[in-house]
């Protein structure tokens, strides 16, 4: 196993490489332009000049080998700088990688908006874990029910409906109508007493539940068709046979058995917290990664982007790994080598 | 019994949230209704036992809270990326003198407008002398004096990446006389010499502040200065979010806090959305004070003010959406050729055919569906008043029969009875690619005018095209506005100020005909090409006498719109989200920032 994660981690270094080569040419090629926001009264000559002074106009290669070495050797000692507190080689000088449109670096402004994007969609996530693993249980247990048909035209409903409808859906009926829930997110709201704790919960409701919904409608009808793959089995009628209460044969035989696909499926689906609910995001003004990105993209600020989707690359390509080591790991049945 | 247990929980949660029902005030907490005192106390508030002229005291009233959809990135406003940045440091920056909403310059950092009258501008127009208002200090308590204004001078001309260096054409020197005189140079008599230091896109630095941030080298490394400048406005920046929110506090050292000046001790500008969530938060759900750039239909406007916590007004200046006709042939076939100069368009030259096209057009009714009170029909490219040319309202009346008639006349008739009108020279049908940005708004206007042209036989292709794109200026996409590969097309554009002298010129003379021989630089998009043209504006660069000035302003835009360069279509209004409780805004200012007077602004009731 230990042979098989070093082999994936050696192969990973030149996927990541082609990937950011990849993702320097699409966004080259691309006709998005920085002094695109500007206003019009900004003659065409100054525009070049930003043009120039951006770097825009070096040759393709020398801007990416250029980014290569800001994103793997300047970052990373700066990080390591400022976590440690030490000072390594002559840090001043050190070119980080700078936002075009905030002319401040990139990665400090990555790191200022994880802890939101960790919070509003990490709770989503774990939320839509909570919800859709029982449902899915109990819709393949109770196959046919109630309870399963009603759950599945949820999960259809939910899964179909993109995520911008139900959003808005969310704001009219509780923000306008019944006025429960504030229709955005005060990312400078302190939480330091009950009061802001029940605004920061009530600003956090309608974003999550939204992203929930999304998120379980997917994982419950894996979860179900998963036990029901393993429903059918024989070692479940064996041990029905013996004597073992049903309760057991499900939670320490079936469901055990089950939740092997299901976890590495959750696994895969954790860089897609960072990424992003860019949608939702936007509709609910929170201050993640996702909302980062789009802006970016709209503004033409390159480093940003190529930064931004770079980091979603790399943490691809590690859960990835981790759901196949994971997979290895709950089933005896898989080996590799 | 297994469902039993669920259902339990099920119902336990169900109750759960239930206790957590809001009450009916706090779920708009982020108002500044709530939090007076405390706010106060925090912003460090001065001693308020003097006797206030505004019959306040300064910083009592709490938050005011502003949604800009398009969020601020930078709060200095040489690096800025659009208005979204300007917006953000006219909080805390001052230029030394601004525009009101009628266009009329106000001193700010100066005591007053220098005018040949007064003695501030040379006789030969060649020379302009600012003075300073005595006793003025920066936020962080040292004085404020002619050398900061210097330094800003050289900050945004040493800075290639500096955007606003335009404001600083035609001058050749800026000197410090003494701590409260600046001296400006121009290279040649400048009637109108205002553009430097003047509205929220010249602001002045602190010199000792910005003093190591000179240069494309250094400039983008000072995050620090670029994201809390010292300013001497009535805020200083508190906290800043990249691209999502900027949290300002009252300036302590700010000269208006004796008079009770700002109301507000803090403020927030919040970005994210779009431009129809954050009108909502105002107007429906009256979770915000100012919501900036309602770009919104006037149906949805109509339903949302219904709720009572706000309206939507608009402020004029010399926006005016209007249609390019190429005067130049897009035909793809000519390769590298398209839309250059030197191959004219094979029916757009002809007069019949754009006055037809411009008096088919209903202008009434474009408003009455995309802008309600924030736009009115217009004929003239500069309808403000004093320059507004009384000469063209003519096309003001949707004409249908007298395009057809001016049609058939001139011998574009309709021979093969498809609808289309044929061009008598070539024999094509008389088709129009018509291109735009994605806008709802403007989408819906060109399905109206493209049914109008319908009807005078001229057949419309529709394109629209990604607005960072088509504003994008990059030279090797097809799709900019500048490289016109189309018959028509469709933007807004207005003048930098209330001086028409840079904006006309731009626009019309042959100098600045857009063409790849000077990189698509030029602002002469519709590539109009009339010695007359060059001639008045060469004169008006000359002239200081207002009413000549005006004379000239009034032959130029007859010009343009009388040889069809152009179709005027609606003089657009800034239109922003205003709560009702909010008081002493006034009218929204087109011309410079839209909370150029934020310190008089006021919470009633």
């Amino acid at each position: 196993m230990s042979r098989y994660i070093i082999r994936r981690t050696l192969i990973a270094i030149p996927t990541l490489i082609a990937i950011s080569f990849v993702i320097f040419i699409i966004l080259d090629l691309a006709p998005n332009d920085p002094t695109g926001s500007l206003p019009l009264t900004v003659p065409g000559d100054v525009r070049e000049a930003i043009r120039e002074a951006l770097g825009l106009n070096d040759p393709f290669f020398f801007r990416w080998l250029k980014w290569m070495r800001q994103m793997f050797i300047n970052e990373p000692l700066n990080f390591i700088e400022s976590v440690f507190n030490i000072s390594i080689g002559a840090g001043e000088d050190r070119v980080r990688i700078v936002s075009w449109s905030s002319r401040s670096p990139v990665v400090d402004t990555i790191i200022q908006r994880i802890p939101q994007t960790l919070w509003v969609l990490g709770t989503a996530f774990i939320l839509g874990v909570i919800i859709a693993v029982p449902v899915g249980v109990i819709s393949a247990y109770k196959q046919y029910s109630a309870f399963d048909n009603i759950g599945t035209f949820v999960t259809m409903v939910g899964y179909s409906v993109p995520t911008f409808f139900t959003g808005l859906l969310a704001i009219i009926i509780f923000s306008v109508w019944l006025g429960w829930f504030p229709s955005f997110y005060d990312t400078t709201l302190e939480v330091n007493s009950w009061e802001t704790f029940v605004q920061q919960v009530k600003q956090m409701i309608m974003p999550v539940a939204v992203l929930a919904l999304f998120n379980a409608a997917a994982l419950s009808r894996f979860t179900r068709s998963s036990m029901l793959d393993n429903l059918n089995e024989d070692y479940v009628r064996t041990a029905r046979s013996k004597g073992i209460s049903e309760n057991r044969v499900l939670t320490r035989h079936v469901l055990r058995n089950s939740l092997i696909p299901v976890v590495t499926l959750i696994a895969l689906q954790i860089p897609g917290i960072f990424a992003g609910a860019i949608i939702t995001e936007q509709i609910f003004r929170v201050n993640g990664l996702g909302q980062l990105l789009i802006i970016s993209i709209q503004g033409g600020d390159v480093p940003m982007v190529q930064t931004l989707t770079f980091i979603f690359a790399v943490l691809i390509v590690f859960f990835n790994l981790i759901a196949d080591v994971t997979y290895g790991l709950l089933d005896p049945r898989i080996r590799y080598d | 019994m297994k469902t039993t247990k669920w259902l339990a929980l099920f119902g336990a949660l169900a109750l759960v949230l239930a206790a957590c029902s809001p009450s009916d005030d706090d779920a708009t907490a982020t108002t500044a209704d709530g939090s007076t005192t405390e706010t106060t106390a925090d912003a460090g508030t001065p001693d308020t036992t003097e006797a206030p002229d505004s019959g306040m005291s300064a910083g009592e009233g709490g938050l005011v809270t502003i949604f800009q959809w398009q969020a601020p990135s930078i709060v200095n406003p040489f690096l800025s990326g659009g208005t979204k940045d300007l917006l953000a440091s006219s909080l805390v920056l001052e230029p030394l003198a601004e525009y009101d909403p009628s266009g009329q310059l106000v001193p700010a950092l100066a005591a007053e407008i220098p005018t040949v009258a007064n003695g501030g501008v040379s006789e030969d127009l060649t020379q302009l002398t600012w003075t300073l208002k005595d006793g003025v200090v920066w936020s962080d308590g040292s004085p404020f004096t002619a050398d900061d204004v210097v330094f800003t001078y050289e900050y945004c001309t040493q800075t290639t990446s500096c955007t606003q260096s335009s404001f600083f054409d035609g001058i050749t020197s800026v000197v410090a006389d003494d701590a409260t005189h600046v001296t400006i140079t121009f290279d040649a008599p400048t009637p109108f010499p205002y553009n430097a230091f003047t509205t929220y896109q010249s602001s002045i630095l602190h010199k000792t502040q910005f003093e190591g941030c000179v240069g494309d080298e250094l400039a983008p490394t000072c995050t620090e200065e670029n994201t809390n400048p010292h300013g001497t406005g009535p805020f200083v920046v508190d906290e800043f979010l990249v691209n999502d929110t900027v949290t300002y506090v009252m300036n302590p050292n700010y000269r208006g806090i004796a008079d009770g000046y700002p109301f507000f001790g803090s403020a927030l500008i919040k970005g994210g959305g779009d431009a129809t969530d954050t009108l909502r938060s105002v107007l429906e759900l009256d979770e915000g004070d100012y919501s900036w750039n309602a770009q919104v239909t006037p149906e949805v406007v109509a339903q949302m003010e219904a709720a009572g916590f706000g309206t939507v007004q608009a402020g004029f200046a010399s926006l005016v959406e209007r249609i390019m006709v190429n005067q130049t042939d897009p035909n793809p076939d000519l390769g590298d050729q398209r839309s250059e100069p030197g191959n004219p368009h094979p029916f757009l030259t002809d007069p019949a055919v754009w006055q037809a096209l411009s008096m088919a057009i209903d202008r009434q009714a474009l408003v009455d569906v995309g802008y309600g009170p924030s736009g009115r029909p217009t004929c003239n490219i500069w309808p403000g008043a004093p320059y507004a040319s009384p000469n063209n309202d003519a096309c003001l009346t949707q004409d249908i029969a007298g395009a057809n008639a001016l049609l058939e006349e001139a011998g574009y008739v309709d021979s093969d009875g498809d609808g289309i009108r044929e061009d008598p020279d070539t024999g094509d049908p008389l088709f129009l690619l018509y291109q735009t940005s994605t806008n709802t708004t403007r989408q819906l206007n060109q399905d109206l005018i493209k049914a109008n042209w319908a009807e005078i036989g001229i057949d419309v292709e529709l394109r629209n095209i990604d607005s960072g794109v088509f504003f994008g200026g990059d030279q090797a996409s097809p799709d900019t506005y500048q490289a016109f590969y189309a018959d028509v097309e469709m933007y807004a554009n207005e003048s930098g100020s209330p001086d028409p002298q840079n904006y006309m010129s731009g626009l019309g003379t042959t100098g600045q005909i857009v063409s790849p021989a000077n990189n698509f630089g030029g602002s002469n998009i519709a590539r109009f090409d009339s010695a007359e043209f060059d001639a008045l504006a060469a004169e008006l660069a000359t002239t200081g006498d207002l009413d000549k000035r005006i004379e000239l302003v009034i032959a130029m835009n007859d010009l343009i719109v009388q040889n069809g360069a152009m179709i005027p279509l609606i003089y657009r209004g800034s239109a922003s989200g205003l709560g009702v409780d909010i008081a002493g805004v006034g009218d929204i200012n087109g011309w410079d920032s839209e909370f150029w007077n934020i310190e008089i602004w006021t919470r009633t009731g």
